[in-house]
């Protein structure tokens, strides 16, 4: 199956996953969402199109990334454990895939301005990146909040050539960005591809981010069986917005046996108030433009998220994710910050990777999940990122620069 | 035919287009909502649109951002909506709620529509959601007899205008510009051309928004459209208290008298 194949889990022609997804969008957008879904949809047929991008993952990106035993870390979560090296893509994480591919149908539609929002900085600098590397002029809207805890991102955007506008309003983080490039996008829409960077948003991104991620699981899916000889129990990967997760587990979604677990961010704990943990603790809402679980007060006023981990510091999540969990194909937990630093640790040190802490939340389900799959089960983790963007939170965690030790 | 049919019905029958004056409740209390959109009322606002507050208003600027997130700070809730509404109404303004759309999600769209009935509101304007997500609204709608404004924009495709049209009871919201709410110095070339496009679709009143803020800018959208919306200007006089707002909405009043002399 090819990674832009129709599947029996697509929306329908408005976007609907279920009762999922849709658009809640200004008029002003509807044209441009229509081109985008139009333009895609050619694209995704056609033959250049699709031998560029996939050109551009193996000779830029780097894929396929590789598939990786963790034995050591292992042990602490008693059973098998892979890793899918997204952390090894250029620019460091899986982000790339979508960036990549929306810039060439940027280029497609003859628009020379890509904007886009990002929470961590992954995102951005992706972004920045495929900008640069296609010639398009660049704007990255980040919360200010962000910009202070992802200073490093912030610089590395601004050199490879996009301009990066930090964001006051609201919580000032992710999605204070995301309000802020959709105002953007209304005002400047003719010249402008707003190119988001998780499965949610008005139709088409939540289909087109999703396909540009499916690499991922098309992957993981031949490496684990290649390396195995089996499918794994249950494929794991973080959820945010959700790009990644739905990315890897589109590879086994027709795998009855697989489960398919998002890790969400719990922050300092569900009873806290204080986490990000939409599908677990939210409730049906629209929000930046598509039906999905969202975090909400009772008077439908968004609240704002909380997690150490900038990248998964979201109040809403990607439609397909809601439908997934409905339906009961894939199943949602929480883990909290303390959980999630603690797998950050102990990957580093058992196995020399040190993963992004968005990452380290799948990594903290793994350990939850294991012991009941015991010594023979097995588990693919998605490691959706790198942790260097993260030493500023880890020093300060964990006290590094005082001669602490993680 | 609908109140809101009977607002530019009057309006047009004084060969002038409608006046409409936005006002978030709650803002910059609930009661100094109330005062100010009656203010409006009485000095000339054939119509006043009682914003919602909301945490996420992507289709505003600045200006209407600032006045949402003060009203949220100060512990608006939505109930508080309705209270404001049915000040206008027992003042004997006519009055529609201007919403995004998932307050009234969480309210319940059909709860949401008999409460605002009941207030006396005559409508909703639907700035994020469009007639192809909006089965819900329109059967809350009918069921409680409230009229339902839809946007559209210069981006929008002839098949759009036409079905947003359809959909829509009361007025259609033409927005001016490709951009988000604020005032401005010169009004869209676009405007004229949409409101063009618009009437090849629909004998509906049309209302232009997004930018305006003086009696001459109003003046020259009655040229070409039954009703002149005004927002974040409304918004930045509150600031300068009760008499400039007063005073706003009467230049503005005077300027949807004054069309024939420009167009």
């Amino acid at each position: 199956m090819g990674q832009f194949t129709p599947t029996p889990h697509d929306p329908d022609a408005r976007g609907h996953f279920g009762p999922w997804g849709g658009r809640f969008v200004p008029e002003a957008l509807i044209a441009a969402v229509d081109e985008l879904a139009a333009e895609y949809d050619k694209a995704r047929l056609d033959p250049e199109f699709v031998n560029e991008f996939q050109r551009l993952l193996k000779d830029f990106a780097g894929r396929p990334s590789l598939l990786t035993e963790a034995p050591k870390f292992a042990e602490h979560a008693g059973t098998r454990v892979w890793l899918k090296r997204e952390d090894l893509n250029h620019t460091g994480s899986h982000k790339i895939n979508n960036v990549l591919g929306q810039a060439l149908l940027t280029k497609r539609m003859g628009k020379k301005r890509v904007i886009a929002e990002t929470g961590a900085g992954q995102h951005g600098v992706a972004t920045a990146t495929a900008c640069a590397l296609l010639g398009l002029d660049c704007v990255v809207y980040m919360g200010e909040v962000d910009t202070e805890r992802q200073a490093l991102n912030v610089a590395r955007m601004r050199l490879l050539g996009a301009e990066v506008i930090p964001v006051k309003s609201g919580s000032r983080t992710l999605k204070d960005a995301i309000n802020e490039a959709l105002r953007d996008w209304v005002t400047n829409v003719d010249e402008t591809h707003y190119l988001l960077g998780t499965a949610a948003g008005p139709h088409p991104f939540p289909l087109l981010v999703r396909d540009f991620h499916r690499v991922i699981g098309i992957e993981a899916r031949e490496q684990v069986l290649e390396k195995t000889g089996r499918l794994p129990d249950a494929v794991i990967a973080c959820v945010g917005g959700g790009s990644n997760a739905i990315g890897i587990f589109h590879g086994f979604i027709d795998d009855q046996d697989v489960r398919l677990i998002g890790v969400e961010p719990g922050g300092s704990g569900l009873d806290s108030g204080s986490h990000g943990a939409t599908l677990t603790a939210g409730t049906p809402g629209s929000l930046h433009g598509a039906m999905s679980y969202v975090m909400q007060d009772e008077d439908g006023q968004i609240t704002e998220a909380h997690s150490i981990s900038a990248g998964l510091d979201y109040p809403g999540v990607g439609p397909e994710h809601s439908h997934l969990k409905d339906i009961g194909r894939a199943e949602y937990f929480p883990v909290t910050d303390a959980e999630a630093m603690e797998a950050f640790a102990l990957l580093s040190r058992t196995e020399g990777i040190i993963p992004a802490i968005e990452s380290s939340h799948a990594l903290a389900g793994a350990l939850k999940i294991g012991p009941s799959l015991g010594p023979d089960g097995l588990l693919v983790v998605n490691l959706s990122g790198r942790g260097d963007k993260d030493m500023d939170t880890a020093v300060k965690y964990f006290g590094l620069a005082d001669g602490g030790q993680a | 035919m609908s109140s809101l049919s009977d607002v530019f019905a009057a309006a047009k029958a004084e060969s002038r287009a409608a006046l409409i004056g936005y006002l978030p409740a709650g803002f910059p209390t609930v009661d100094g909502s109330k005062d100010h959109l009656r203010s409006m009322v009485e000095s000339g606002c054939d119509l006043v649109e009682v914003g919602l507050p909301f945490s996420d208003p992507v289709m505003d600027g600045p200006t209407i951002q600032a006045a949402a997130e003060q009203a949220l700070s100060a512990g608006f809730r939505v109930s508080d909506l309705f209270d404001v509404v049915s000040a206008v109404s027992e003042a004997g303004g006519r009055a529609v709620v201007m919403t995004y759309w998932n307050p009234v999600l969480r309210y319940g769209v059909d709860a949401f529509a008999r409460d605002l009935a009941a207030a006396g509101g005559l409508g909703i304007i639907t700035p994020d959601l469009v007639p192809d997500e909006a089965d819900d609204w329109m059967a809350a709608s009918a069921a409680h007899g409230l009229d339902r404004t839809f946007l559209v924009a210069p981006s929008s495709t002839e098949e759009r205008i036409a079905m947003t049209a359809r959909a829509s009871s009361g007025f259609l919201y033409a927005t001016a510009v490709m951009g988000v709410t604020g005032a401005r110095d010169v009004v869209s070339s676009a405007a004229p051309e949409l409101v063009a496009r618009v009437r090849e679709h629909t004998t509906l009143p049309v209302g232009v928004g997004l930018g305006v803020r003086s009696g001459a800018q109003a003046a020259e959208i009655a040229g070409f459209a039954d009703g002149v919306i005004v927002g974040s200007a409304f918004v930045s006089a509150v600031a300068e208290g009760d008499a400039a707002v007063r005073a706003l909405a009467a230049d503005l009043a005077k300027g949807v008298r004054s069309a024939a002399a420009t167009v």
